[in-house]
């Protein structure tokens, strides 16, 4: 790791006043992608600023059909959430199944959003539940926060407050792990509000993207037997040592199925 | 001592240490003024080093020094001058021969490269400072310039025309072309074959991945002149040994080494590595102690890895099934330079267990050792036999399906069954029962209901398959003879020194070391059993060469049957001794005493003394006619075994295949080992487990891949799949025993069995499933769902 | 340099850290409780778990300034008075340990595990064992002891946090 300047202010004005002094300033939630990136020499921040005592980020509330979470709640703290497990069980499913226990006692919800890893669990949930991203600035849509890998909506000084979901009708996740690390090879998460599917798939490719062929194929009756024979392109697919293109698309309506079987 | 003694579950005496942090691994040690190395590592596959410019990293915070491959060369730590004299390269401690005659061809392996790398994470330059972060801050500051050169790290490739040299002494990157066998006999067999099967095989190489990552700290003290290296060693005699007589650190009697706690080996501490070196030579040159340890991505880089072999098989049968003649060419990738060990794994290890269990009448074995630009292999758990038993045990099961013959007997048919039994490669197997084994394991799995499950499998999306594998290994490595004959640099049998204390309480210090397997345990309750003390009575030391005066390790599933053996002897002379002593104090004639229990009585009286107080007697030596009685009780010995051992089994693997993702399930496992005799269940079953995880990681998950340009694709525990809780099964454990006829105590050895045996029953299970042969290891999600394409599905049941 | 204050196994420890000292570096180097180990660099292996306010946490991807003010537990920590913990106890009692190496931070975990789960199944503690690995036992015995500590510990109606 090299050296960096260390903050730990106590409100977000102060956290995005220090974010706005450097440009190589990074913000630290639970530091489950930054520091491991750090430690490897990957990143190298000038200033971190620890949001740990920020007031005004935590908490998990219903309010009327919307559930609001604050941005540096613990994946477990989400996962445990009696709150988010009746609202919405796919999510509190999703996050009890992101890393391993360490992670999720350590990484949160606005960390993971805002890193929007390819591989990460929480951008096809934010996606699929047409999620709002709050930040100290601005409301911003989940179809317009997730831009490309590593790349939000984000700008500089701005900071993740909370996360609002709509609560669904119905929702699903399913996914199929990295044999090795675990992540997500695809991850597809469905949600059903109103008269339409929205399903967003993760982990397949450069960035979290809504799927065309499982969404029109739900949105004709929503059940995994409307899957059946559903081919999804390979364009703009990874492909790797762990999975090619074609298995992956395989994958999506495999997954697909079993979200909405979940659902 | 039924409670402690041979044969009893005795927790380990040595957990208490591991469960509450209290453990002594090699990186917990700390030496007063200590510096830390750090070591600038080769970016490239195959580079020349151009120049290296050390100014800029040597003037920053911190760094004591920087040292290049050059300035090895122009220090000889143990001489007061410091003229010219390279110390030496590291060493393969194994010569073997092409069949044409030629020994092998080794180049050169410099502790840090001199003028060109050869691996990517070849060492190239160290920085040593005042703490661990400011030596790694300087090592980026190290401008190293490279002219880079094309690379290899296919061993096929490696012998193209063509191909990029990796050592120039081997022409076509070729260190040796060797056979083991009659080719003649072998190819008439296969003229007389009713039927052929043929295989080509991968054997996917593996990163070993003990936990503990490996480490030393070199100390030097300039009053008495002696080095001391604590190191991640399976074998710290043979490290001062090579470091001695070839590096030329020290000679033995002014080299310490110590191997405390070492939290794993799987063979990869087998071997004497740069780093360990260097950092006693830097201690020496700077006058203070010097800290090296990798992190897990150095280790991924430089730790000896296993397997990696390519080959094509070929087995004959006559029309009822029976073998006629195995026929075996494999080319084995070593890797850029030849580790310690390395060319014994390929041949001597691997190519003398090809008859397997079976009575095979010709064998004939061709094996490539080839050069690529890619780290060093070397053993790694089960070391060649792994290999060996997986183009057996394929070869069987395959041969068996293709003839429309149950697989079970198949083999059953082709078993030996007359011992001692002379193989037609080397190995002479003294005593086994395989059916016994087999038979257990069939019953044990329910081999029967097979086809019910697999209907009911099908039912819910899942094929399920059943595969075998009845192996053997050579264990209890081995008769110094025998590996003199064969090319080995050492004899291969183990010391013991028994030491009984004035109050009766004894120390047994042995040659071998405990890195998991529990010596500690295990061999004390050798003693309380002959001894007839309690267990708390009894210490094992081990790891340090000035406490053991020598000994050659723990590798090869030896240390029961070789360094137990040992211990065996010592304790037959101390018990003598010991009745001398009790002659004396009871005043009886010697031949009269008997020993039992702890007891010394003399025939047909009451008269008796305890084990303490004979201990005592000894000490005390009043009136010892001192012609006939030397004072005190302790006794050494060394154990040179007679043969191999030959322990032997079989596993059953049932594993189910997600029909949709492809994903492989192990859903049983059952293991019926013959290990001869078991001192410890717990013990041995732990082992077992280990061994099973291994073998099923390499079948399943494990797979170190280099790109064509010779980068590690799999460098992190990222992308190289370790096995974890929710990829195993709970496994069924079991045993046959036929005691060992060759060594004192009836031992085989259970420490590989597991690695061995697993590949081949996974492998066989999954292409059972799909109703053809074609998969390679590690089969992730990705091949089965590739290779489901081309099964034919059989109907779903109703 | 900041100065962070955090109680190590019941301890207040007050001291000066160059702020990309990671919590293990500051366990073992600094207040040489080496019982806790690195098994990798890339947060994964879980040989490093110590409990900060109770709950596990890979002290390799912590930053030691993100502790102050904090409680973590060590491996030292948890037996009390002498006594073993009844993890401990169950890790030695089935043989869920060879090497040692990966044994204090797997012990961490799976007093975490029982914390959370109270009983769980045998499924849940093999998942729950995502975040470590051993190398040497297959797990089977890791998860054997597991599942015999959480009885021992749900009968003796004890707190069973360490902290």
């Amino acid at each position: 790791m090299y050296p960096f300047n260390y903050h730990r202010p106590t409100s977000v004005r102060q956290a995005s006043a220090l974010l706005g002094k450097s440009e190589d300033a990074r913000l630290l939630a639970g530091g489950h992608s930054l520091l491991p990136m750090m430690k490897q020499r990957l990143a190298q921040p000038s200033d971190l600023i620890d949001l740990g005592l920020v007031e005004g980020l935590r908490g998990i509330e219903l309010k009327g059909r919307t559930l609001q979470i604050g941005a540096m709640m613990t994946h477990a703290e989400v996962a445990a959430s009696d709150v988010v497990r009746e609202a919405i069980p796919a999510l509190a499913e999703l996050v009890a199944s992101i890393g391993d226990p360490h992670v999720r006692h350590r990484g949160t919800i606005g960390g993971s959003v805002a890193n929007n890893d390819p591989n990460a669990d929480y951008p096809a949930a934010c996606l699929a539940l047409e999620a709002t991203i709050v930040t100290n600035r601005r409301r911003i849509d989940a179809d317009e926060f997730f831009v490309d890998m590593f790349e939000t909506a984000l700008e500089p000084g701005e900071i993740i407050t909370k996360i609002q979901f709509p609560v669904p009708r119905r929702a699903g996740y399913a996914k199929f792990r990295n044999p090795a690390s675990r992540y997500p090879l695809v991850g597809v998460f469905l949600a059903k509000r109103g008269g339409t599917v929205r399903a967003a798939v993760t982990g397949a490719a450069t960035c979290v993207f809504r799927c065309k062929e499982v969404e029109d194929a739900l949105n004709a009756r929503f059940a995994p037997k409307s899957l059946d024979g559903v081919t999804v392109p390979t364009d703009g697919l990874n492909s790797d040592m762990h999975a090619g293109a074609d298995y992956r698309a395989h994958l999506i309506v495999v997954m697909a199925k079993r979200a909405a079987s979940a659902a | 001592m039924g409670e402690s003694g041979i044969g009893a579950r005795v927790q380990r005496v040595e957990d208490r240490r591991f469960i509450t942090g209290k453990g002594n691994y090699t990186d917990d040690i700390n030496r007063p003024g200590q510096l830390h190395a750090h070591f600038v590592r080769s970016p490239h596959a195959h580079a020349r080093i151009r120049s290296v410019g050390i100014a800029e990293a040597q003037a920053a915070p911190g760094v004591v020094a920087v040292y290049t491959g050059n300035d090895l060369r122009k220090f000889v730590p143990t001489s007061d001058d410091l003229e010219e004299s390279p110390i030496g390269d590291l060493i393969c401690g194994w010569l073997i021969h092409s069949k044409n005659g030629e020994p092998m061809k080794a180049g050169s392996h410099p502790a840090i490269a001199r003028d060109t790398v050869r691996h990517v994470g070849d060492q190239v330059a160290v920085v040593i400072a005042e703490t661990k972060r400011q030596a790694r801050d300087a090592a980026e500051l190290v401008e190293v310039d490279y002219e880079v050169l094309d690379a290899v790290a296919d061993p096929l490739k490696a012998r193209a025309s063509g191909a990029p040299q990796v050592h120039d002494v081997a022409t076509g990157n070729l260190v040796y072309e060797w056979e083991l066998g009659d080719k003649a006999k072998t190819d008439e067999a296969f003229r007389n074959a009713h039927h052929v099967t043929k295989l080509n095989i991968v054997n996917n190489r593996l990163v070993p991945n003990a936990m503990e990552p490996r480490a030393a700290i070199g100390d030097y003290d300039p009053g008495t002149g002696v080095f001391t290296l604590y190191v991640t060693s399976q074998n710290p005699h043979v490290a001062r040994l090579v470091l001695s007589a070839f590096v030329g650190i020290a000679p033995e009697n002014k080299l310490r080494v110590i191997a405390p706690d070492v939290g794993g080996g799987f063979g990869s501490k087998i071997f004497i590595y740069a780093e360990e070196v260097v950092c006693l030579w830097a201690a020496r040159r700077l006058a203070r102690p010097v800290k090296w340890n990798a992190d897990r991505s150095e280790a991924f880089l430089t730790d000896a890895h296993g397997r990696d072999h390519v080959t094509d098989a070929e087995l004959a049968m006559d029309e009822k099934g029976k073998i006629l003649g195995l026929r075996v060419h494999t080319t084995a990738n070593m890797g850029a330079y030849l580790s310690t060990f390395a060319s014994a794994v390929p041949t001597y290890l691997y190519a003398t267990l090809l008859s397997g269990q079976y009575d095979i009448p010709a064998i004939h074995a061709e094996v490539d050792a080839v050069y690529t630009h890619t780290a060093p292999v070397d053993a790694y758990r089960g070391a060649g036999r792994p290999e060996a038993t997986f183009v057996v045990e394929r070869l069987v099961e395959v041969a068996a399906r293709e003839m429309g013959i149950d697989p079970a007997s198949f083999r059953k048919r082709n078993f030996v069954k007359k011992f001692p039994h002379q193989t037609p490669v080397i190995m002479s197997y003294d005593i086994g029962d395989y059916a016994a084994s087999l038979n257990k394991a069939l019953e044990l799995i329910d081999y029967k209901g097979v086809g019910k499950r697999k209907r009911e499998a099908l039912k819910r999306g899942k094929l399920l398959g059943v595969g075998l594998s009845a192996y053997i290994e050579a264990c209890g490595i081995a008769p110094s003879k025998a590996v003199g004959s064969l090319g080995a640099g050492v004899g291969l049998w183990e010391s013991a020194e028994v030491r009984v204390n004035p109050v009766g309480t004894v120390e047994v210090l042995t040659g071998s070391h405990s890195h998991g397997q529990g010596h500690e345990t295990t061999f004390a309750q050798l003693v309380c059993d002959r001894l007839g003390i309690p267990l708390d009575q009894v210490s094992i030391v081990h790891g340090d060469t000035d406490k053991v005066q020598f000994g050659m390790g723990t590798y090869g599933s030896r240390s029961g049957a070789v360094g137990m053996s040992a211990i065996s002897k010592a304790l037959d002379k101390v018990v003598a001794k010991a009745k001398k002593v009790a002659s004396h104090l009871l005043e009886a004639a010697e031949a009269d005493i008997e020993f039992k229990d702890g007891k010394f009585t003399v025939a047909g009286t009451d008269k008796s003394l305890d084990w303490s107080a004979v201990s005592l007697g000894a000490y005390v030596a009043h009136g010892f006619p001192s012609d006939e009685i030397e004072p005190g009780l302790k006794e050494g010995a060394f154990y040179d075994p007679v043969n191999f051992t030959f322990p032997a089994g079989c596993h059953v693997c049932e594993c189910e295949i997600d029909l949709e993702t492809g994903k492989t399930e192990v859903v049983n496992w059952v293991a019926v080992d013959d290990f001869g005799v078991i001192i410890n269940p717990m013990i041995v079953e732990g082992q077992v487990h280990g061994g099973i995880a291994q073998g099923v990681g390499q079948a399943l998950l494990e797979g170190c891949v280099y790109d064509e340009a010779g980068q590690l694709v799999t460098g992190s525990f990222n992308d190289y799949a370790m096995p974890r809780a929710d990829d195993l099964p709970n496994f069924q454990v079991d045993v046959t025993v036929t005691p060992c006829p060759s060594n004192p105590l009836g031992i085989k050895g259970c420490g590989e069995a597991g690695a061995i045996a697993a590949p081949a029953a996974l492998v066989n299970a999954i292409t059972d499933a799909l109703g053809h042969e074609d998969i390679t290891m590690p089969a992730t999600p990705q091949r089965v769902w590739r290779a489901l394409q081309k099964s034919k599905m059989p109907a779903a049941a109703e | 340099m900041p100065s962070i204050t955090i109680t190590v196994n019941g301890r207040e420890v007050t001291s000066e850290v160059e702020p990309r000292t990671l919590l293990v570096e500051f366990l073992r180097e600094q207040l040489r409780l080496t019982g806790t180990h690195v098994g990798c660099d890339t947060s994964q292996c879980g040989a490093c778990v110590v409990h900060v306010g109770g709950r596990a946490v890979k002290s390799c991807t912590t930053l030691a300034v993100q502790c102050d003010q904090a409680e973590v537990t060590t491996i030292e920590g948890l037996a009390r008075d002498g006594v073993l913990h009844p993890m401990q106890e169950a890790f030695r009692e089935h043989h869920g340990l060879q090497c040692g190496y990966c044994t204090p931070g797997m012990i961490m975990a799976a007093v975490d595990i029982v914390n959370r789960h109270g009983m769980p199944d045998e499924k849940t503690v093999r998942e729950e064992l995502d975040g470590n690995l051993c190398r040497c036992t297959g797990y089977h015995n890791i998860v054997k002891a597991i599942l015999a500590a959480a009885e021992k510990m749900q009968g003796a109606g004890q707190p069973i946090a360490a902290e």
